[in-house]
């Protein structure tokens, strides 16, 4: 009886947790018609805010992927003096405060520093430009990949690569025909979180770019500018936008417990 | 022919040290040992998969001590089979075929599915495959490159007695066809059954190498003997007692032997089914005859092993009837005739 009791109590609990959690969420999708919405979904600037946030976060994912699942694998197989340290360094993203991010990539793309040159020889500077958001969010989000990727490749069998080295496979073939199909659907949520948590970034982007516009700082401009009204429809379609991939991320979650 | 000669590894806290054996052509080569005994170490080893520390390894005459894995033409099977689960049997086959031309490896495909039995499997998924089936996939998968040495980690440990017959048949059917096998085991009568040379194994050393019977007859010490189920095997000091050589053990029990020299170091071994047991001291022509009292009585299945404690622990062996005859029960003091020509001594 004492035990049902305690269990009606932490029940309720996290009933107020979900309510903590979806109240707010409900309240703003309801906030703004239809019409409102079909009318914000049109304008321009929040389309184009849109495609550039989707654009940079895909692209920053894509491009650090081609370095990060490598050296996932590395993380997985092999140990390493000071392999602690570098766990942890992944990690430190997570733990910046993004603000503080955003300065530090600041300074590490600025002008007189040898990336910053090497993109004036290019023809661009980081500082307002999608390359310099992509950065950014790649630098927030870049700990779920490798994190997701690593747990993918330590989930495979060291035996199933040894076997294919004994049948005559190179380490390169074994990697793309043995470890990296295996840990594929680890690696594919990671890719899925990180674009995910890549276009939701806000303060480090807004310290490097405050234009070209991505929806975070969109929406933060309309708040300040304009007020509460304003900046909820934009707010309501990109959760729309963001919660497809999350969505998407959970039904392949689903599927990897299952087989 | 493989010849290792010196190979050491430390490896994750296991050690083999100074290993040193010939595997002839057409050899049906057990490693045998318990577990820890550093078997599967000196199996990753001969496949290149682990480098020694020091060392040689020679295939038929050439040093591949550090030649790449994919150079050896050794196959390894692994203990659970290692099938790539996202592959079709089918692609599993094929896996060491990469970079030939279709035709002929749908061709090798089609003639070792038929060798081995699987005909009906090259379309399925490794998940619906029984232990029996993955078994003879991975044996296919290995052999189907067609490796100069076959190397079997503990091919037969995760089945059950009716399946594992099924699988000795395949392997003596393999070693018939002409194949080089090294096998590896901790169960003596598979060893028994299935090798022509045997090297027993323990703490990552070989301890004896030889055949079957020079192994199972003149075990070389206490722990080969224990390892290959030898029961009644004792270090001896032979000495001259009116000309008749005497065996004494540590223990002190003396048993006489047919031959020896005085001062002549090395075991008695005495099988368990040569040791007539009696209620009272008999007066027959047995020459040893020894008292002691019944610690412990077994069922085997060749009839009941009766562990007496006298000056050293032995096992006797008994037929269900004497058993029954004699009332033989713990605790129970039983006299023990064991004929001079029964005890077999072998010099160290």
């Amino acid at each position: 009886m004492k035990k049902q009791g305690l269990q009606w109590a932490f029940s309720i609990l996290g009933g107020l947790l979900l309510l903590f959690v979806l109240g707010p969420v409900l309240g703003l999708m309801f906030s703004s018609s239809p019409m409102k919405l079909f009318e914000t979904a049109k304008d321009p600037e929040v389309k184009n805010s849109i495609m550039l946030t989707l654009g940079t976060s895909m692209a920053g994912t894509l491009l650090f992927a081609l370095a990060a699942i490598p050296f996932s694998w590395i993380l997985a197989r092999y140990q390493f003096p000071l392999k602690k340290l570098v766990t942890a360094v992944i990690d430190l993203p997570v733990v910046i405060p993004h603000s503080a991010a955003g300065i530090a990539i600041l300074g590490f793309i600025s002008r007189d520093t040898w990336l910053g040159k090497a993109g004036s020889l290019a023809g661009f500077n980081f500082i307002g430009h999608p390359a310099g958001i992509m950065l950014a969010m790649a630098f927030v989000s870049l700990p779920y990949l490798i994190n997701a990727a690593r747990d993918g490749f330590l989930s495979v069998p060291e035996r199933l690569e040894k076997a294919a080295l004994t049948l005559g496979a190179s380490p390169a073939r074994v990697f793309f025909t043995v470890s990296l199909p295996l840990a594929w659907k680890n690696i594919l949520s990671g890719l899925i979180l990180m674009f995910a948590r890549g276009m939701s970034e806000f303060g480090a982007v807004v310290i490097i770019a405050y234009h070209p516009m991505i929806t975070p700082v969109l929406i933060y401009e309309r708040f300040t500018s304009f007020g509460l009204k304003y900046a909820q429809p934009v707010s309501v379609i990109f959760i729309l936008v963001v919660l497809v991939f999350f969505l998407i991320l959970r039904l392949l979650l689903s599927n990897t417990k299952k087989s | 022919m493989l010849k290792l000669t010196g190979v050491t590894k430390d490896f994750k806290g296991f050690r083999i040290s100074d290993i040193s054996f010939t595997v002839e052509k057409g050899d049906y080569f057990i490693l045998l040992g318990p577990s820890g005994a550093g078997k599967s170490i000196l199996l990753e080893t001969i496949a290149g998969l682990l480098s020694p520390d020091s060392g040689t390894l020679e295939l038929n005459g050439k040093d591949i001590t550090n030649l790449p894995i994919q150079q050896r033409k050794v196959g390894l099977v692994f203990q659970d089979h290692a099938i790539f689960p996202h592959m079709k049997v089918k692609k599993n086959l094929a896996f060491a075929l990469h970079g030939r031309p279709s035709g002929f490896i749908r061709e090798r495909i089609a003639a070792m599915c038929k060798r081995l039995g699987i005909e009906d499997l090259p379309e399925r998924y490794p998940s619906t495959l029984s232990g029996g089936e993955l078994q003879r996939v991975a044996l296919a998968r290995t052999l189907i490159q067609e490796p100069e040495i076959l190397l079997l980690d503990e091919p037969l440990s995760s089945m059950d007695t009716r399946l594992k017959s099924g699988v000795r048949a395949l392997l003596r059917q393999i070693h018939r066809e002409g194949q080089t096998i090294i096998h590896v085991t901790h169960d003596y009568e598979e060893a028994l059954s299935l090798g022509t040379r045997i090297a027993v194994m323990d703490h990552g050393r070989v301890l004896q190498t030889g055949t079957p019977d020079e192994v199972f007859h003149y075990p070389r010490n206490g722990f080969v003997a224990h390892f290959i189920g030898l029961k009644n095997f004792f270090p001896v000091t032979i000495r001259m007692s009116n000309a008749i050589p005497v065996a004494v053990t540590d223990a002190g029990l003396r048993i006489q032997v047919q031959q020896g020299q005085e001062n002549a170091k090395g075991f008695v071994m005495i099988r368990g089914e040569d040791i007539v047991l009696s209620n009272a001291a008999l007066d027959s022509s047995a020459t040893n005859v020894f008292s002691g009292r019944i610690r412990e009585v077994t069922v085997t299945p060749m009839g009941y092993d009766i562990c007496i404690d006298a000056a050293e622990t032995i096992h006797a062996l008994v037929t269900r009837s004497s058993l029954e005859k004699m009332n033989l029960r713990e605790g129970v003091n039983i006299w023990m005739n064991i004929k001079a020509t029964a005890v077999k001594f072998i010099e160290e």
